[in-house]
């Protein structure tokens, strides 16, 4: 979709929610708005899509108490300020919104996470991502390089870049707003997204990039929507393989996940989102074995947390079940640039090009 | 024995004199007057006086109840008592004597026709007998009463315990007048009850409570042969019971009891004990408060949004009649976020210290408040006030102090029992407020914050604004009552959407002048910066009335005329 179109159709979504309320309270009837209620206990695997979504289960909020008219009020408020943003084609942050209603009175926000909270509701609503409103977050956008074309539509005018010739060591930074992009071509034969910058930033030092005709994205730990976004399209524009590669500790598996599957506060959006192709490349329980790697011993809240991925749906695959067994076991985890004991150029010249063989993927 | 320490010694000797005074005065049926004064002597001295419109003593007896430790008249007496053991304000003669070497000085008068008494006494240490320093005839303007004055070592650091428990005392005692004062504060604690308390019977001791040393002197005392002894001596023992305890005994019914051995004494002891007899007659000897009373005494005392309170049927425990009554006040000015405050009474005396070891406080922990709305660390959380009050022929206390009740399964049972009772009252009160706050939110959220949404929605869709009283009328059937200001216009409007012609006064409070009104207030008022304007309006069903004036509005409006649930008075402005 064109950020025309996008706009066009935000612009539309918005005002039909406002004319909801007005035909309600023009037949005497308290306004209200229908939501998928946004717990944990109502986020389902959906298995066409093979991401998680929202439940069957909504919550009406009517403006019949003085909190939920106060919510309605605000809502009021933001969808006001958003029609005549997009209007005269401005944006703002998040946190921008949030001092923004600094001036609304009865309708301004206690806390930035409340306008945050209202802004997702605002997508579900409208059916209609934040950049549609032009809100951005506040995080930048992580980088990516690699062997890819891209047309970014800025305020000077449309840049094309390639993403290894145009770009300098740190890659091409994804802007906020995925939909201003377009991806041109490319020549590569896979995606490597990277947990850590220390790593990324070694790939491309080391060449790997030009190697294996790999493109290496930086997820900058858990990543933000862009970078989500942006592989999910990697894979679905181009069908290039994803794979992940993350340290090897409970808390990067959860990474993984919420690439390949979606996470709880945006599952309203992961059909956008996830990439249910991605796989997980390592670090694996089985390579801090097999690699000896320099390790650290699990604290409480790593078994805890491998002991909540083994009942956790989205691992519940013989592959999974065998790793964090085998690491419950070891009582150990290692980072991914722990590969450096072993030489700077272990990681590409040994690791990767073993793991990816036997992953098929080259 | 409530002497350990010099801030205590003041608490305790107040509480002895407070007392023998109020146990005096309900002996003789006398609505008590009492003062309680404290006054600074010197840097470590304080005397302390207390005065009642008690009987009086006679003056053969003054040197007895004052100079002699363990003389108490009462003693063997099965019936409710606040002193219980005569020890009391001996110990405090004898605590002062040790402290300042003075005397203890004591005025009584028993009758307008006979002259009053002062006495300066003290007690002999080795005999523990009374020493009379002096005594006189006096004039006193009292017709009937005691004052006595005491000097002891102390200090005043435990001011705030000696408030509460002259507050708690007020509390339980709303018959009685108090007054004090406390180093120059003064105090008035004013009753709300004209009703003298009718003064418990003795009865005879229940063959079940009966000690072996109390019985070994009710023995000596005896001429009579065992089954009479036994009949005219114990509650709720016939002929037959007697019988059976003298077989148990393995005693002759016609054994003249005086000469019983102490192996045979002990046998009796324990045939008293095991033979059935029915439970003592426990309504005649224990006075209980009453709910009406403990709920004034403590509406006097505590400003409460709630309160009330239950007295259980009597119970006995080996042998000893009580009566648990207990109360719950909730909201007011309790502080609403520290720990529920306890109040602990043993026959109408309020325990101070000791509260962590005590049945009642114990009782309280146990039951479980969530389930009745209350927060609980332990204690229930909130401005929650738990009064228990355990009244027995004998309070069955942890130790001599007499600080704390003990815990017997009986007792704690009965407080539990009245605490659930009482628990299940404040839901029920809790979840009406919580619905009635609901209502008002309600309320508040359609006549104020949907005229707000309707304006911002309108000027989104760009239709023309949206007129939201048909909301109010079909959701609230209330009086609704608005005031805003725009453009240096106040507006004022009443809507009556109920199906009843109402007369109403609306005030609205203002520095504003509210010149040029249109329509013209009523009347309008002056005092100091504010005007009061007041309109009276006569509105049918289904109809409105506005009025504007210039002004910068602020201030408030009151609505009279509706009741509170048919009304809804919302001030757009704040």
């Amino acid at each position: 979709m064109s950020k025309q179109e996008l706009d066009t159709r935000a612009a539309k979504s918005l005002l039909a929610i406002a004319d909801a309320w007005y035909l309600q309270m023009k037949g005497g009837e308290i306004p209200y708005i229908t939501l998928p209620t946004r717990t944990k206990q109502n986020i389902a695997f959906d298995d066409q899509t093979e991401v998680w979504k929202y439940g069957d289960r909504e919550s009406m909020r009517s403006a019949s108490t003085e909190k939920s008219a106060v919510h309605l009020l605000k809502m009021a408020y933001v969808i006001g300020f958003i029609r005549q943003q997009l209007r005269e084609d401005r944006s703002s942050t998040l946190r921008e919104l949030y001092y923004i209603t600094e001036g609304w009175k009865r309708a301004k926000f206690e806390t930035q996470d409340e306008s945050n909270y209202l802004v997702e509701d605002l997508e579900i609503l409208a059916d209609i991502p934040r950049e549609g409103f032009h809100l951005r977050p506040e995080e930048d956008g992580a980088g990516v390089f690699g062997p890819l074309r891209i047309r970014e539509s800025t305020r000077r005018g449309d840049r094309v870049l390639h993403c290894q010739d145009d770009v300098g060591e740190s890659g091409y930074q994804i802007p906020s707003n995925l939909e201003t992009v377009e991806l041109l071509d490319h020549s590569a034969k896979f995606v490597v997204a990277i947990e850590t910058g220390g790593m990324y930033a070694r790939l491309i030092e080391n060449g790997f990039d030009d190697d294996y005709h790999a493109i290496l994205v930086h997820l900058k730990g858990q990543p933000a929507r862009s970078t989500r976004r942006l592989l999910h399209r990697l894979n679905e524009q181009f069908h290039l393989p994803v794979v992940v590669f993350t340290d090897g500790d409970p808390l990067s598996y959860r990474i993984y996940a919420s690439v390949a599957y979606g996470a709880i506060k945006s599952a309203h959006m992961s059909e956008l989102l996830a990439t249910p192709e991605a796989r997980f490349l390592g670090v694996q329980p089985t390579d801090i074995r097999v690699y000896n790697l320099p390790s650290d011993k699990l604290s409480e809240k790593d078994v805890e947390a491998l002991k909540a991925e083994l009942t956790d749906p989205r691992f519940a695959t013989d592959y999974w079940k065998r790793e964090i067994s085998l690491q419950l076991e070891m009582q150990l985890k290692s980072e991914q640039q722990a590969f450096a004991a072993r030489g700077l150029d272990f990681v590409t010249e040994e690791y990767l090009p073993t793991r990816l063989a036997d992953m098929g993927v080259i | 024995m409530g002497f350990d320490s010099p801030t205590r010694g003041i608490i305790t000797t107040v509480k002895e004199a407070v007392d023998n005074a109020l146990d005096a005065c309900e002996e003789a049926g006398v609505l008590p007057d009492l003062f309680i004064g404290i006054r600074k002597i010197s840097e470590d001295v304080y005397r302390i006086t207390v005065e009642d419109n008690g009987p009086g003593i006679v003056p053969a007896q003054i040197p007895f109840v004052f100079g002699k430790l363990l003389y108490g008249s009462r003693f063997h007496q099965v019936r409710q008592s606040r002193g219980q053991q005569g020890i009391g304000i001996s110990a405090a003669v004898l605590y002062a004597q040790l402290t300042t070497g003075l005397p203890t000085v004591v005025t009584s008068r028993t009758d307008p026709k006979e002259a009053a008494h002062r006495f300066e006494l003290a007690i002999h240490v080795e005999s523990n007998e009374p020493h009379i320093v002096s005594k006189k005839e006096v004039d006193w303007d009292r017709t009937h009463g005691t004052r006595v004055e005491i000097e002891l070592r102390t200090s005043l650091s435990a001011r705030k315990r000696l408030l509460e428990y002259l507050k708690f005392t007020s509390v339980v005692n709303p018959h009685a007048r108090i007054m004090a004062d406390i180093d120059g504060e003064t105090l008035t604690f004013e009753r709300v009850s004209a009703e003298p308390i009718a003064s418990p019977k003795a009865i005879h001791p229940h063959p079940h409570g009966i000690e072996l040393g109390a019985l070994k002197r009710m023995t000596a005392a005896s001429a009579a042969p065992l089954s009479e002894f036994l009949v005219s001596s114990f509650s709720r023992v016939g002929k037959k019971a007697a019988a059976e305890m003298g077989a148990a005994a393995g005693l002759d019914a016609g054994r003249k009891v005086k000469a019983l051995s102490a192996d045979e004494l002990k046998r009796l002891h324990a045939a008293l004990q095991s033979v059935d007899v029915p439970a003592p007659p426990a309504a005649q000897c224990l006075s209980p408060i009453g709910e009406d009373l403990i709920r004034q005494g403590l509406d006097k005392e505590f400003q409460l949004d709630f309160v009330k309170a239950r007295t259980r049927p009597p119970s006995v425990y080996s042998g000893h009649p009580f009566v648990v009554e207990a109360a719950i006040g909730y909201g007011g000015r309790l502080p609403a976020e520290d720990r529920a405050q306890i109040l602990r009474f043993a026959n109408r005396v309020p325990l101070m210290y000791q509260q962590g070891a005590c049945v009642i406080t114990q009782s309280v922990s146990d039951v479980n408040w969530k389930q009745y709305g209350i927060t609980q660390q332990g204690l229930p959380m909130g401005p929650v006030l738990v009064l228990v009050h355990v009244a027995s022929t004998n309070v069955p206390f942890t130790s001599e102090s007499k600080d704390a009740v003990a815990a017997i399964p009986e007792i704690s049972k009965e407080i539990d029992l009245v605490l659930k009772d009482l628990g299940r009252e404040l839901k029920q009160f809790l979840s009406r407020r919580d619905r009635r706050k609901a209502q008002d939110d309600r309320a508040r959220a359609i006549c104020s914050i949907i005229p707000e949404i309707a304006a911002k929605v309108s000027e989104i869709v760009e239709k023309p604004p949206l007129d939201v009283s048909p909301i109010e009328g079909k959701i609230m059937r209330r009086v609704v009552a608005k005031k805003w200001t725009a453009g240096g216009t106040v507006h004022l409007s009443l809507r009556n959407y109920t199906d009843k012609e109402v007369t109403l006064t609306l005030y609205d409070l203002s520095p504003d002048e509210g010149k040029g009104a249109a329509p013209a207030p009523s009347y309008t008022d002056r005092s100091g910066d504010d005007f009061t304007r007041v309109w009276q309006v006569k509105l049918p069903p289904e109809e409105g009335w506005d009025a504007t004036y210039r002004g910068k509005g602020g201030g408030r409006i009151e609505l009279r005329g509706v009741e509170d649930p048919q009304k809804v008075v919302v001030d757009l402005d704040v």
